[in-house]
């Protein structure tokens, strides 16, 4: 350490400008760019140029086919003043993602924080319960089983036998139901890396502040979770906020799966479910770029919001 | 001043019982919430014909048979891309997939955590700030960007993406910052170890718990991945799609539907369950400071 701490001091050599520092440290770890360089390759190609080329193209009018040109913010402005379904998608996003971020985030950390002083057998049997339909792959699809559209489906069913309905419902074909159910389903799949990663920081806070706590007059478990607990698992609280956000944007795929493509009267069509239709089958790649840049600032945007809001937490 | 309970000189944290019997009606009533799918699904894969389409309908398999199960595996023979090959594309894809990730991430995190170099910070907050948006963003555009490297419609389309999956590098760093002491690798340095011997030597043995993450993320990923856009041919595409064409074999499939799905989703279960303490411990560092 000694040794490393009085190269950096170098920094303020007289012999040197910064630049040949910088030049002289880079041909000294070497090594290091070796290292990094496969990942650093492949993360540049599917990652970063991708992201670049959408915002590139989404100026121009490219098909695939012929030469593109430029064609400004037409892109946009058809985005915002002409397409009714791309706001309707706007809608739902912000619908979808409002309450599956939110919701799974709390109900992630509430099951964390409940089970936190379980004991450790029966600890590992509640997280397995919880996060299981996370990493099923396509087991939501036994939603469409349960919520059926006819009289066989269990739900329907029990509707009907108790009197409640005499007519089997279409769930998810009916543009009522619709989102209301992909969000409970979305919500279903939705104890992941952020409910693991809480589980975590619950175990790492350290016992004795607790304790330490309890003398200086912590009354309850309530003041002890605002006071002490929140404060010092804050990194795991600002993780788990960008894996809940990034996947409740994410959810277009459960929509797809159980209410078809395109959803009955758009009722559960997402940004995601626009940037396929305009990219995946309609081959309008300058427009879908619009759309897919306009996702992604959505997206960071959301999540430069709530970090706001997290470093306010325990102050 | 609160009173403050002790038992054998140890603090006693107060707990109400009226809290305890609160969070314990939550917890119970979401696990139901959670469990019930998932048990509602194995005991459709259960079910004889019969009880499938009776009404009304019952919940658990009154007389419980393994037939679906026989008719998902003739289903599987008589379809024109023999079952083999779906099956082997998903494996193959998964563990070259995984191992690649397993490899070209821990060497770059490794870079990141341990050498202190030039762009090094920088390329990290990059990376980082990856995880927060969906891939679907770039999903169009890469598409172009792989039909220029020739890769649509190959397998490496699916793995090669893969192994620059954001996640694992970004835990495995995590990780290395708090569980890799500088200190002895500084010593194994002195001791005129090369870099790549102390990542491999060093650093790599004392991060298992980070591995095993990286191993079980990359490949529950892979191993539930569907239909891709980067791949038309039916003799590339995954097992899990194949069992998307069963279902959508219509109502006379709805058993061996159920029955492929609770065998596709006991691979990833069952390997949480073995590794579960380990994902557990890497997590413990996942946290971000800022």
């Amino acid at each position: 350490m000694a040794k490393q701490s009085a190269e950096y001091k170098a920094v303020a050599r007289k012999d040197m400008t910064y630049r040949q520092w910088i030049w002289k440290e880079m041909k000294r770890n070497w090594v290091a760019y070796l290292l990094i360089l496969p990942y650093v390759l492949i993360f540049t190609a599917f990652t970063i140029l991708p992201v670049l080329l959408s915002v590139v193209l989404s100026f121009t009018n490219f098909n695939m086919l012929q030469i593109p040109d430029i064609v400004w913010l037409d892109n946009y402005i058809n985005l915002f003043f002409a397409d009714d379904i791309f706001l309707t998608a706007c809608t739902n996003t912000l619908i979808f993602a409002g309450i599956v971020g939110p919701a799974s985030y709390l109900m992630s950390f509430l099951v964390a924080w409940f089970i936190n002083e379980l004991s450790p057998k029966v600890r590992a049997i509640v997280t397995l319960i919880f996060y299981a339909p996370s990493i099923s792959g396509q087991v939501y699809l036994i939603w469409g089983t349960l919520f059926s559209a006819d009289s066989y489906g269990w739900v329907n069913s029990f509707l009907m036998e108790t009197g409640i309905k005499t007519e089997p419902i279409a769930f998810f074909k009916d543009a009522d139901y619709v989102m209301p159910l992909c969000i409970i389903v979305a919500l279903w799949t939705s104890l992941g890396t952020s409910f693991l990663s809480f589980i975590a920081g619950l175990q790492g806070v350290d016992r004795s502040m607790y304790e330490a706590g309890a003398v200086d007059g912590v009354k309850n478990r309530w003041q002890e979770l605002w006071y002490i607990t929140l404060p010092s698992m804050k990194p795991q609280l600002m993780f788990g906020a960008i894996m809940a956000i990034t996947g409740a944007f994410g959810f277009g795929g459960i929509v797809t799966a159980l209410c078809g493509f395109p959803s009955v009267d758009y009722a559960g069509h997402t940004i995601m479910h626009h940037l396929e239709d305009y990219g995946g089958q309609r081959y309008e790649t300058g427009y879908a770029s619009a759309i897919a840049t306009v996702l992604f600032l959505i997206m960071i945007l959301a999540n430069m919001l709530v970090k706001k809001i997290i470093s306010k937490v325990g102050s | 001043m609160a009173r403050l309970r002790t038992r054998k000189h140890k603090v006693v944290l107060s707990r109400s019982v009226g809290g305890d019997a609160g969070i314990t009606v939550i917890l119970v009533l979401l696990g139901i919430f959670m469990v019930l799918p998932m048990v509602y699904v194995i005991s459709q894969s259960l079910k004889p014909l019969d009880e499938l389409w009776m009404y009304p309908p019952r919940f658990l398999a009154q007389s419980p048979t393994i037939d679906n199960y026989r008719d998902l595996f003739t289903l599987m023979n008589d379809s024109w891309v023999p079952f083999s090959r779906y099956i082997f594309n998903t494996v193959f894809n998964s563990v070259v997939g995984t191992l690649g990730h397993l490899f070209i991430a821990s060497m770059c995190a490794y870079a990141l955590a341990k050498i202190k170099f030039p762009g090094g910070k920088f390329i990290f907050s990059t990376i980082r700030t990856s995880l927060m948006f969906h891939s679907t963003v770039t999903s169009i555009t890469s598409f172009i960007l792989m039909s220029a490297l020739n890769m649509i419609d190959t397998y490496w389309a699916v793995i090669v993406p893969a192994w620059g999956y954001t996640l694992g590098l970004y835990l495995m760093k995590q990780f290395m910052d708090t569980h890799v002491p500088d200190t002895v690798l500084e010593s194994a340095r002195l001791d005129g170890a090369s870099e790549l011997r102390t990542y491999w030597t060093i650093a790599m043995p004392m991060v298992k718990p980070a591995w095993l993450t990286l191993i079980i993320y990359s490949f529950q990923s892979l191993w539930n991945a569907g239909s891709s856009i980067y791949i038309y041919s039916e003799q590339l595409k995954s097992f899990n799609y194949a069992i998307g064409q069963i279902t959508a074999g219509g109502i006379k499939r709805a058993g061996a539907s159920a029955a492929a799905t609770v065998l596709m989703m006991l691979v990833p279960i069952l390997m949480f369950v073995i590794t579960q303490s380990n994902i557990v411990e890497t997590m413990g560092s996942s946290g971000m400071k800022d």
